[in-house]
């Protein structure tokens, strides 16, 4: 109950600082460009995902630390009053992680809707995108949240292990596979090639969004390390629960270093 | 006299009356419960130009031989089934008709090429509305001209290459029509070698275990309006020149060498208007030179094109590449004058300033990533990664490991079709 309140608050302070409409609107925008440009078909929607996998980890990450710091002293005016640390602090963060949720999924859904490529396209791919951009959401935001806590005194510390932190998991780690496939090639390296792309939410979410619209060319590899783990329900399900591994971990972090912590 | 004169009369009369008996042909029935109960016993009584009607009922027999110009003609649930035994109709007359029977169970054999119905060396024969289940080969032609197989049912349930054979298998025949056949779960779908003048359409070939359609040394064959679908290898065409293959539908061939398409060694032949769609490789081409791909479209496909080098002076014009993983692969940095035209490739980022539906800059379908994945086939799991798309840019920035003069100079901005 006082979790819900917290929420409401955090909400209507949200709205008013208006950036949370903005970056709605940048959806909005880009899915309605891609779905004009893209003749609504498959090709719109990876459009879509393509930026849905590179924007939102970036947003999540820097906002969920960005907001932790800014309602510092919100923060502990609420801890003077007699509230338990864990609903605080899932009000806090419900309270951020859920708008830019329904944020991404109205400004995406939006121009699906009143472009009729919602009766057009497959709906499951649809649906695939709006879920994990949902999930990524709160990921990124709690991973966010588990940074801006760990470096509660030092911002920039914390904005700056945010940033690299997404360039690493973005674009490095996937350079370092790259190096692994080059230099160990001659071994069979398919399973620890899975393993490390689970390691990675931003690799984890990319390859449930292959497993939707690059099936055909998964399935050409010659391998059957590949091809069992993605022809079978075990790649989706495999997947989805480390998917949500890295979801509780940051969070069950944070709210442990919440409740420890001495504002 | 006038005995002379009647008796003549009497005399050109019968004559006549027997000449009209002969050429009005009669019916003759096979049914389980009535005079003749064989399916072979039938045809011996016929004359050249009967029919043999077959009742409703399962008439186990085999090697039946149809050694004179008759139809055999079947009612609903006529079936003649071969108990696993041997071949199951044997056609050997010119002009024989066979229509609307169910033929079941042939023999399976390494030694012998079982079929339920055999057509060898007779010409002219019409195969139509038969059912075949459950047969080694379903429809074995051989040294047969002018013979056309049309709304034929065939399936089969086997699940090894070794102990299955062919739907529809042509060895050796000329002017051939194939019209809207169905065949499933044989080996190949349907099966050419020497064959000429072929013309093979609305026929509907899936679930296959190894190609929907198998075409070798078929020189002058026309295929049009047929699908293929989810075939253990897709469709091969090789060592073939001369070849029409428009308005087919390929779909649903997954696997690490299913092909929508393989060419190999085809020359000189158009191939237009066809749907590729949702194959692991859409059209690979090795060793074809001198053909026109043109008006195709090419849609979610993991590789749309895999374009060996050794393929030269192909002409793909205006087709439509939506949605492929990748739109062009090679296996080499040099390209023999296959020319790129006018086609709309999904992965173009260019721009078109004048707006006259002409990108203004030259697209490259062949990505680096593509090599890469040549190279190293596991790094398909980097697909649509951030780095790789960095690098994608790069190279199409300036080529250093992608064929330079592999591009399409006037990519359009809509699809073309």
């Amino acid at each position: 109950m006082k979790t819900l309140t917290i929420l409401r608050y955090q909400w209507k302070d949200l709205l008013r600082g208006k950036w949370i409409v903005g970056y709605g609107l940048i959806y909005l925008l880009i899915a309605d460009a891609m779905i004009r440009f893209g003749n609504a078909g498959p090709k719109a929607m990876l459009s879509i995902s393509n930026i849905m996998l590179l924007l939102i980890p970036l947003v999540g990450m820097i906002y969920g630390a960005l907001y932790l710091y800014q309602s510092r002293e919100f923060t502990e005016l609420l801890l003077a009053q007699p509230i338990d640390r864990a609903s605080l602090f899932w009000g806090l963060f419900g309270g951020l992680a859920i708008p830019l949720a329904l944020a991404f999924t109205i400004g995406t859904a939006l121009p699906m809707i009143y472009t009729g490529m919602i009766l057009t396209a497959n709906l499951q791919s649809i649906l695939l995108i709006l879920m994990l951009g949902i999930a990524l959401t709160l990921l990124f935001t709690g991973l966010g949240f588990w940074f801006g806590l760990k470096f509660f005194e030092d911002r920039v510390k914390g904005l700056g292990f945010a940033l690299v932190s997404w360039l690493f998991l973005a674009v490095l780690y996937d350079g370092l596979v790259l190096l692994a496939v080059f230099t160990f090639g001659d071994y069979p390296i398919e399973k620890p090639m899975l393993a490390m792309a689970l390691a990675n939410p931003i690799d984890l979410a990319r390859i449930t969004v292959l497993l939707e619209f690059d099936i055909s060319a998964l399935m050409g590899y010659t391998g059957a390390v590949f091809s069992r783990f993605f022809g079978s329900m075990m790649g989706v399900s495999v997947a989805l629960s480390c998917l949500m591994l890295w979801l509780g971990i940051p969070l069950w972090r944070s709210q442990r270093q919440f409740e420890k912590k001495d504002f | 006299m006038r005995l002379k004169i009647i008796t003549t009369i009497l005399f050109v009369g019968l004559m006549l009356f027997l000449q009209t008996q002969k050429t009005v042909a009669t019916q003759i029935t096979v049914s389980q419960d009535g005079e003749i109960t064989s399916v072979q016993d039938g045809i011996n009584q016929a004359q050249p130009g009967d029919t043999v009607f077959v009742k409703e009922g399962r008439y186990v027999e085999y090697d039946i031989r149809i050694n004179k110009r008759i139809t055999l003609l079947g009612a609903n649930n006529a079936v003649i089934d071969g108990d696993n035994q041997g071949f199951v109709v044997v056609v050997e007359a010119d002009s024989t008709v066979i229509k609307n029977i169910e033929v079941h169970n042939s023999k399976a054999g390494f030694m012998d090429d079982y079929a339920g119905i055999v057509v060898e060396g007779a010409h002219n024969v019409r195969i139509e509305g038969t059912k075949l289940v459950d047969n080694f080969f379903g429809i074995y032609l051989a040294k047969s001209k002018g013979t056309v197989l049309k709304n034929n049912h065939i399936t089969a349930s086997r699940k090894r290459e070794t102990n299955s054979g062919n739907g529809i298998h042509l060895w050796y025949t000329k002017d051939v029509e194939i019209l809207d056949n169905y065949v499933a779960g044989h080996r190949d779908g349907l099966y050419f070698e020497f064959v000429e003048g072929a013309f093979i359409a609305g026929n509907e070939s899936e679930n296959n275990i190894r190609y929907g359609i198998h075409f070798m040394y078929s020189d002058h064959c026309r295929y049009e309006r047929n699908t293929f679908r989810d075939n253990g290898g897709g469709v091969a065409v090789m060592y073939t020149s001369n070849v029409e293959i428009v308005d087919n539908h390929f779909a649903d061939n997954w696997g690490s060498s299913a092909y929508g398409m393989l060419l190999k060694e085809i020359n000189r032949s158009q191939i237009t208007g066809n749907t590729f769609t949702n194959n692991s490789v859409g059209l690979y081409m090795e060793a074809s030179s001198r053909n026109n791909v043109q008006g195709n479209e090419f849609i979610q496909n993991g590789w749309a094109v895999q374009l060996m080098a050794n393929s030269t002076d192909n002409k793909f014009n205006k087709n439509n590449f939506v949605a492929n993983s990748f739109e062009v692969s090679t296996n080499s940095r040099m390209n023999y004058s296959n020319n790129f035209d006018k086609n709309y490739w999904s992965q173009y980022e260019g721009y078109d300033l004048n707006r006259d539906g002409v990108g203004d800059v030259p697209h490259r379908p062949v990505r680096l990533f593509s090599i890469l994945v040549e190279k190293q086939p596991q790094s398909l799991l980097l697909l649509r990664s951030l780095l790789v798309d960095l690098l994608d840019a790069a190279e199409k920035f300036m080529p250093v490991l992608t064929p330079e003069t592999l591009l399409d100079s006037k990519p359009q901005m809509e699809p073309v079709l």
